[in-house]
C-alpha cells in the first residue's frame, strides 16, 4: 500500500516539474505575447495542481493527514489562472501590442477599432 | 525515493523561475512582464509545496492558498491599470 503510494506521489511530483519546466521554456522561446500567455497559463497551471495533488497525497498516505487547505488551493488555481491569463491577453491587445508578424489572421480589429470610433464618438 | 524526487523537482522549479526570471528582464513590452510575474507568483507555489513535503511539515500550506490569491489580485490589478489607466474607479466624474 505504501510502496503504490510512494510511487503515485513520485509520478504526480514529476509530471508537475515537468510540465512546469516546459512552461518556462514555452515563455522563452514563443515569438509574441499572446503565444507566451498561453504557454504560461495553460501549462504552467496544470504543472501546479499536480504538484499540489502529489502533495496532498505525501501528507494524505505518509502522514495519515487529510489537509483540505491543500484542495483549496488546487480548487483556487484552476479557476483563477485562467481568468488572469485571459485579462492580461485583453489587456495587451487593447494596449496596443502587436501580434507576431507572422500571425494570418486577426478577427478581432474590425470590432476593437468600431469601439473604439464609438467610445470618441461618446467623449466628445 | 521521496526526497530524491523531490529534490529533482525543487531544481525543475527553480531552472523554470530562472527562465522566466529572464523573461521579466528582457520582455519587450510589459504584459510580457506582467505574464512572467505571474507565472512566477505561480512556480513560488508549487516550490513551497515541495518545501514542505521535503521538510515533513504542514506548517506551511496557509502559504499556498495566500499566494495563489495575491498572485491572482495582482495579476487583476495590473491589467486593468494597463487597459483603462487607473485599477479603482470612481462612479462618477464631477
Amino acid at each position: 500500500m505504501i510502496e503504490i503510494a510512494n510511487i503515485l506521489i513520485v509520478v504526480f511530483l514529476l509530471i508537475g516539474a515537468f510540465l512546469s519546466l516546459v512552461a518556462a521554456f514555452g515563455v522563452i522561446r514563443l515569438p509574441d505575447v499572446y503565444t507566451r500567455n498561453h504557454a504560461a497559463s495553460k501549462s504552467a497551471t496544470l504543472g501546479v495542481m499536480c504538484i499540489l495533488i502529489g502533495a496532498l497525497l505525501y501528507f494524505y498516505f505518509i502522514d495519515g493527514y487529510f489537509n483540505p487547505r491543500i484542495i483549496l488551493g488546487i480548487v483556487f488555481i484552476f479557476l483563477t489562472s485562467p481568468v488572469a491569463g485571459h485579462l492580461i491577453g485583453r489587456a495587451a491587445y487593447n494596449s496596443g501590442v502587436k501580434l507576431w508578424d507572422q500571425s494570418v489572421r486577426d478577427d478581432y480589429k474590425e470590432v476593437s477599432e468600431k469601439k473604439k470610433k464609438l467610445a470618441e464618438k461618446g467623449n466628445r | 525515493m521521496i526526497h530524491t524526487v523531490v529534490m529533482i523537482s525543487i531544481i525543475c522549479i527553480a531552472v523554470a523561475i530562472l527562465a522566466l526570471t529572464y523573461r521579466v528582464i528582457k520582455g519587450p513590452s510589459t504584459p510580457d512582464r506582467v505574464i512572467a510575474l505571474d507565472a512566477i507568483g505561480i512556480n513560488l507555489v508549487a516550490l513551497i509545496a515541495l518545501i514542505s513535503i521535503g521538510l515533513d511539515t504542514n506548517a506551511f500550506l496557509e502559504v499556498i492558498l495566500l499566494l495563489g490569491i495575491l498572485a491572482f489580485i495582482g495579476t487583476v490589478a495590473f491589467s486593468k491599470y494597463l487597459e483603462k489607466g487607473v485599477i479603482i474607479e470612481h462612479d462618477r466624474d464631477r
